[in-house]
């Protein structure tokens, strides 16, 4: 198995145990990640807010890259927005209209083509149907028993393109939990929105937003997500959510190929669970008593 | 369609978003599903209502499209299949085409993101969000993320790295040919 890897600007910075933690376990699974040489932003949710067109060349830029290889094989993208821009691309330039052109226009400045050849996927659909329960519970070394996971999806690696998921009530997650021996939380929110950027310009309206998740993920061990921007708003406001409840609602966070790798018996190390905001000393002795 | 993901330098700046919205049927199901339409002054709904009816002035200096966080949920359940978030996406263009910003900080955000793509191709976290926070010529603003700026840099998460002040952008070239091609449009 053989995939561009399109880490995104994230995966550089906030969310480096994200690409940490991708890579060793893709390693430990016998996916062969070839990162995509000079590769930039994908334009995030800023690019469709200032420019239509440049919301679509940006993702394109990298696409294109991955095509002048030659190589054939699907792009993986662990970054839900970095995968929304990647996919919308794939999408509008089949609307019509010449878009197609005018962003070819745009990447002959760098001597690039972008034609619709790479198919961006999703890391989670990626680990869900290509890897698949079976390969991840054969490499299991220790069994998560006894611990409750709150499988949290987000939104923009289910919505609006439904490629691999129920965009509404998500399960893809479940069977890999359950390889490892853990056990799944039963909770409805796994698709409902963080607040997103809303961190940045609207904190409020985020805060409230990451406050009824971590109320409702109550009674498990760990929140697992597969998106950046998900795992920060999660993570880092649990005292001033918990504050403004009135109640405690501190609970660990992890991005779901750290939960994946503790079971494959790979190093917090080498996981990167140092970076982690909340990442309990409970949680953590309950796993290294396994 | 075409014309709702396009940013329309029409006559009407709004046509496009009014077409795309001629179907919609005022049921509601946009604004029952959105996350934030309580933290809105209109709801999605009453929205697409004014978009039909043409009232740019209302339609401007409301909040409503800069509080819609792309979650995809009405466009998911729309049941006249109409691009909603597209057209939330379309409506922050045209507010900052027109120079209509209640929600300055909103469109000061995307454009020094979109900046700090120009000159280094990645986003710098700390360098973006460094000239955000002196782009708002507002002192209270940062202090709210003080204590999560504090986190990162204590996680060796975000670094201060030498800004490029003056020389060409890692993008330039691209960027300047996607406002040409967004000129002639």
């Amino acid at each position: 198995m053989k995939y561009f890897y399109y880490p995104g600007c994230s995966l550089e910075g906030t969310a480096q145990e994200y690409d940490a933690s991708t890579r060793a376990l893709m390693g430990a699974l016998g996916v062969e990640l070839l990162e995509i040489e000079d590769w930039t932003c994908c334009g995030a949710s800023a690019g469709e807010a200032v420019s239509y067109l440049l919301s679509m060349v940006l993702p394109a830029r990298n696409l294109a890259l991955a095509e002048k290889s030659g190589i054939e094989a699907d792009m993986l993208v662990p970054c839900s927005a970095c995968y929304l821009n990647l996919k919308k691309v794939e999408d509008h330039t089949g609307r019509g209209d010449h878009l197609l052109d005018r962003i070819n226009e745009a990447l002959a400045q760098e001597g690039l083509t972008y034609a619709k050849g790479i198919r961006p996927r999703h890391l989670l659909d990626i680990l869900a149907k290509d890897v698949g329960q079976g390969r991840v519970s054969g490499k299991v070394k220790r069994r998560l028993e006894g611990i409750r996971v709150a499988p949290y999806y987000g939104c923009q690696a289910l919505r609006p393109y439904e490629e691999f998921d129920d965009p509404q009530l998500p399960t893809s997650m479940e069977p890999l939990i359950e390889a490892l021996g853990a056990e799944v939380h039963p909770w409805e929110m796994g698709a409902k929105c963080c607040g997103a950027g809303l961190m940045t310009t609207k904190k409020p309206v985020a805060l409230n937003r990451v406050g009824e998740l971590l109320a409702a993920a109550k009674g498990a061990d760990c929140i697992v997500t597969v998106c950046p921007m998900c795992q920060m708003n999660l993570e880092s406001f649990q005292g001033k959510v918990s504050r403004s409840a009135g109640e405690d609602l501190g609970l660990s966070v992890l991005y779901l190929p750290q939960l994946i790798g503790l079971a494959l018996g790979l190093s917090e190390q080498d996981l990167k669970l140092n970076l982690n905001f909340a990442y309990s000393k409970t949680l953590q002795q309950k796993i290294n008593l396994k | 369609m075409k014309d709702t993901a396009e940013h329309g330098a029409h006559a009407d700046p709004l046509s496009a978003v009014r077409k795309e919205l001629e179907a919609c049927m005022q049921c509601g199901t946009c604004t029952g599903s959105c996350a934030n339409s309580s933290a809105m002054d209109f709801t999605p709904r009453q929205l697409w209502r004014m978009v039909q009816l043409g009232l740019k002035d209302e339609i401007f200096n409301s909040k409503t499209f800069w509080l819609c966080s792309s979650c995809y949920y009405c466009t998911l359940r729309c049941p006249r299949g109409l691009k909603l978030t597209e057209a939330m996406g379309a409506l922050k263009r045209l507010a900052v085409a027109e120079g209509r910003l209640p929600e300055k900080k909103s469109a000061l955000f995307y454009r020094t993101f979109l900046d700090n793509v120009r000159r280094y191709g990645r986003v710098r976290e700390m360098d973006m969000m460094t000239r955000y926070f002196f782009s708002l010529k507002n002192p209270v603003t940062p202090l709210g993320f003080a204590p999560l700026g504090v986190k990162l840099m204590v996680k060796g998460k975000i670094s201060a790295q030498m800004p490029n002040l003056f020389g060409a952008g890692k993008m330039d070239a691209i960027y300047r040919k996607v406002e040409e091609l967004e000129a002639k449009a």
